[in-house]
């Protein structure tokens, strides 16, 4: 076969005929990414209406608007953090599927989010991290182990009526005025569920003073219905029993009591006046679980998320390097006597180095344009806490912004933010051809 | 309708609809003559049409379009012409615009927002209704609803059918537990959410994570607190968010946002609860709540989503009076408007405006009129009986502020009047700030 001619370049002439072998692809390429991409240059330069020259005005407003730089700071956090998990995480993966005996299965599953769109994947997060334990998984196994450590408080959010008999102290209650020996209490309470109620909770009686010691009650003030008078004992009203009631002499506590199943209580051993308080255990919320869409973790918990459905691809692509190591490198070290930490840390890691740049920088080029997730996780309230630079280009030019010269501004700024790491992905691929 | 779906849907809808768009525009059409046989009840000189072809488009799919096409049946037979439906699917303003470019309109159109329709006669897209069809308006509708159907004193839409978003729904158990009856001033509103809460059940679920349902709470005590002229201003931005009646209307909001004990899971679980859980928080098995506001599609989730039956265990009453204020009506409807002067369009827009086109629809379920001169024994259930009737006795009527505001500022989760409101919910007892806020949000919306 004639060798084409060679350019002084060392490249292959453009002739005729090779120009029309190419004019299908050049005419796509043109139509579908260079011509986008030079129109949204120049339409960033251009107001809303998109008939105004307004110069670098947009990138002005851009960068001068705080919606913008908390995307920036976000999508900081997102291109260090993501990519460094998932490599790691998938590097783990591949080392310890080389070992065991069904790796194939195990792989398997650790690909399989890979099979859901991320708009699939968001949804099952967005319910994952739900507040409600029983809705969302992720706080249902927290309160479950948190639950099985310390048992809640009997009453979560019983209060005072807010009469005058108990005032707030910390989370607990304090009687506010002081009770002497004879004397009796009673301490409504509000707020309780019916069907919270133990099984044995009795009909409230009202206590009759005892010799020697201060009675007292203390009960649900509200019967079924709202028949009773708030602050009196009614015929239907039950005691809530098991509740600790402390003597207070100034602040130190002298005595304490429990109520019975009506309610009804008895501190002995009291000479002078005492205030009586229902201490914070007796009230004490049960745990809710962690927010995670809330302000403060909602991007953490959306990179788990992304952590959840790239590492299997990490793990993939990390295996398949793992498997073109020299095998008798790692035996060579292993009898010198290196360790197996040793071993991975020092010939498998540096080996593999080449795969592990390459799977980064894809990742970091992913999670620049990490739109989807944060869309569909963060729920409205947070967007603002959660966006990222595509989601704001989308927010301005289309989600109620309408602004498509600002968001192509964004689009050019986020284009620019990208090309180094596809710069340098095309160039380890000419080396590697080479 | 734009309102009425959680963040997660309209995230989902926005992808599906980017796919959908280019099928709804094609498919969707539907053909429903005359049946020649089974007339003789109508008279003769009504059978005028025979012949003519009417073209509808209108945003309803599924069940509601099934059941607006029995209203399209009636008039077919009564004047013998040939309907078409044509259903635009979600995005009729789209739909629409890019028909008027092409010049092939439908005859008449139903369209949800009167922002479109003043946008379609600056375009000089519709025709003004004809005399005949607006004097049955002028005896049929109350003002309120021309004006909504007029721009700039001309008479364009008539509004067909129409959502009420003034109903406080309850659980009918939690209030005899509880003992209470249905509030009717905002002061009787808090009274009871009290002592619902001194029963040992959390009162009121708000569905804070969608910013829509604050906007819906804000409007309709904005309503009650500004009255209708004001409300009308500040719709149109003339006067600013800064405006007293603003700051009244977000303390009065306070009064129940800035009580966690009243809120269901307190302010900070509001705030991550979507409309649809908000529903499901207060009428599912284990409910954590007794009262949700929102408008009457509620009873849709609630039957949706949930086994307690609207009527029964789930019951409303109207959003309560402030200082009282005479019986208001926040809400929304579908106009229709004549896009073609045709024969056949004229009759059709005489006959929306009628009780007899309401019947069918109304019969049907799912559906409220704004037709005073129709019989309320024509629903089929006391729910929907009572909210057409708060919604035709109303004395005021205004459609839902954050509907006509720049989507920008009414429109858009996570930032304008939605997101600021939701800061709100976070923070209620900074009312200055808050308004502030709205008002720096909005001079930039209604700029642009």
């Amino acid at each position: 076969m004639a060798t084409p001619p060679v350019s002084k370049l060392g490249r292959v002439a453009a002739s005729p005929l090779a120009l029309l072998f190419l004019l299908p692809a050049l005419l796509l390429l043109g139509a579908l990414v260079v011509y986008p991409i030079g129109y949204t240059l120049v339409r960033s330069l251009f107001d809303a209406s998109g008939g105004r020259f307004v110069g670098l005005g947009n990138y002005i407003d851009m960068f001068t608007s705080s919606a913008t730089r908390t995307a920036m700071k976000n999508n900081l956090i997102w291109v260090v953090v993501a990519p460094t998990v998932v490599t790691a995480v998938g590097l783990v993966f591949a080392v310890l599927t080389e070992r065991i005996r069904w790796a194939a299965a195990f792989k398997f599953v650790v690909f399989m989010p890979m099979a859901i769109s991320f708009l699939a994947a968001g949804v099952i997060f967005r319910l994952v991290y739900e507040q409600d334990p029983d809705r969302g998984v992720a706080n249902a196994v927290i309160t479950s182990v948190h639950d099985a450590f310390g048992s809640a408080a009997a009453y979560p959010g019983a209060r005072p009526r807010g009469n005058d008999v108990l005032a707030a102290q910390g989370k607990g209650y304090v009687s506010t005025r002081s009770y002497g020996p004879g004397d009796v209490a009673e301490l409504g309470l509000v707020g309780v569920p019916p069907q919270s109620l133990p099984a044995t909770a009795a009909n409230a009686v009202a206590p009759t003073a005892a010799s020697g010691g201060l009675a007292g009650i203390v009960w649900l003030d509200f019967s079924p219905g709202g028949a009773g008078a708030p602050g009196r004992i009614d015929a239907a009203e039950k005691g809530l029993s098991g509740v600790s009631v402390q003597a207070l002499q100034g602040s130190k506590v002298i005595a304490s009591a429990k109520t019975g199943n009506d309610g009804r209580f008895q501190v002995s051993g009291i000479d002078g006046p005492v205030r009586l308080r229902l201490a914070e255990s007796n009230f004490k919320e049960p745990f809710g679980g962690v927010t995670w869409l809330g302000s403060a973790l909602i991007t953490p918990a959306i990179i788990a998320s992304y952590v959840w459905i790239w590492a299997g691809f990490a793990m993939v692509l990390i295996a398949a390097g793992l498997a073109a190591i020299p095998r008798d490198a790692l035996e060579a070290a292993r009898v010198d006597g290196a360790t197996e930490w040793q071993v991975f840390r020092r010939v498998t890691v540096p080996l593999l180095a080449p795969v592990l740049v390459v799977v980064f920088v894809t990742l970091v080029i992913n999670v620049l344009k990490v739109f989807d997730l944060v869309l569909i996780i963060a729920p409205g309230s947070v967007q603002d806490d959660a966006n990222v630079l595509a989601l704001q280009m989308w927010r301005v030019s289309f989600g109620g912004g309408r602004d498509q010269g600002l968001g192509s501004a964004l689009g050019i700024f986020l284009f620019l933010l990208v090309l180094p790491a596809m710069l340098f992905n095309i160039r380890r691929f000419r080396q590697e051809q080479r | 309708m734009r309102s009425n779906r959680s963040g997660v849907l309209r995230a989902a809808a926005v992808v599906a609809g980017a796919l959908f768009t280019a099928s709804a525009c094609s498919s969707g059409t539907d053909s429903n003559s005359a049946s020649g046989g089974s007339s003789g009840s109508s008279s003769p000189a009504a059978q005028s049409l025979k012949g003519q072809t009417v073209e509808v488009a209108a945003v309803w799919t599924g069940t509601e379009q099934t059941n607006f096409k029995k209203v399209l049946d009636a008039f077919a037979q009564q004047t013998g012409a040939t309907v078409t439906y044509t259903s635009t699917g979600d995005d009729i303003a789209t739909v629409l615009g890019t028909r008027i470019q092409g010049g092939k309109v439908p005859d008449v159109a139903l369209l949800p927002q009167p922002g479109l329709i003043s946008e379609f006669a600056q375009r000089n897209a519709l025709k003004p209704v004809p005399n005949d069809a607006a004097q049955l308006v002028d005896e049929n509708f109350s003002p309120d609803w021309k004006a909504l159907g007029s721009v700039n004193g001309k008479l364009y839409g008539i509004f067909f059918k129409a959502a009420n978003k003034s109903t406080v729904w309850y659980r009918t158990a939690a209030f005899k537990e509880a003992g209470v009856q249905e509030p009717k001033t905002w002061d009787d509103l808090l009274k009871t959410a009290q002592t619902i809460s001194d029963s040992g059940t959390t009162p009121v679920a708000v569905g804070g994570a969608d910013g829509w349902t604050l906007t819906d709470w804000f409007e309709n005590v904005y309503l009650r607190i500004a009255g209708p002229a004001k409300y009308d201003q500040l719709t149109k931005h003339t006067i600013p968010w800064t405006d007293s009646s603003v700051k009244q209307t977000l303390t009065t909001l306070g009064q129940l946002w800035g009580k966690q004990t009243l809120l269901v899971g307190g302010t900070k679980s509001a705030l991550q609860t979507t409309f649809p859980q908000s529903v499901t928080q207060v009428f599912a098995a284990n409910p954590k709540g007794a009262i949700v506001y929102e408008g009457d599609f509620v009873a849709g989730v609630i039957s949706g989503e949930t086994k307690s039956k609207p009527g029964t265990d789930a019951k409303f009453f109207d959003f309560p009076s402030v200082n009282g204020s005479a019986p208001s009506v926040v809400g929304g409807g579908d106009a229709a408007v004549m896009m073609k002067d045709t024969k056949g369009a004229q009759a059709l827009m005489k006959f929306l405006a009628t009780p007899e086109a309401a019947m069918p629809w109304a019969q049907a379920g799912g559906f409220t009129s704004p037709n005073k001169k129709l019989a309320t024994t024509a629903y089929p259930d006391e729910i929907s009986k009572k909210s057409a009737e708060s919604l035709v006795s109303a004395q005021t009527f205004r459609f839902d502020m954050s509907d006509l505001s720049p989507v920008a500022f009414g429109g858009t989760p996570g930032q304008g009047e939605w997101k600021i409101l939701q800061d709100f919910l976070r923070n209620p007892k900074n009312v200055n700030g808050t308004a502030a806020a709205l008002e720096a949000a909005a001079a930039k919306a209604y700029k642009g």
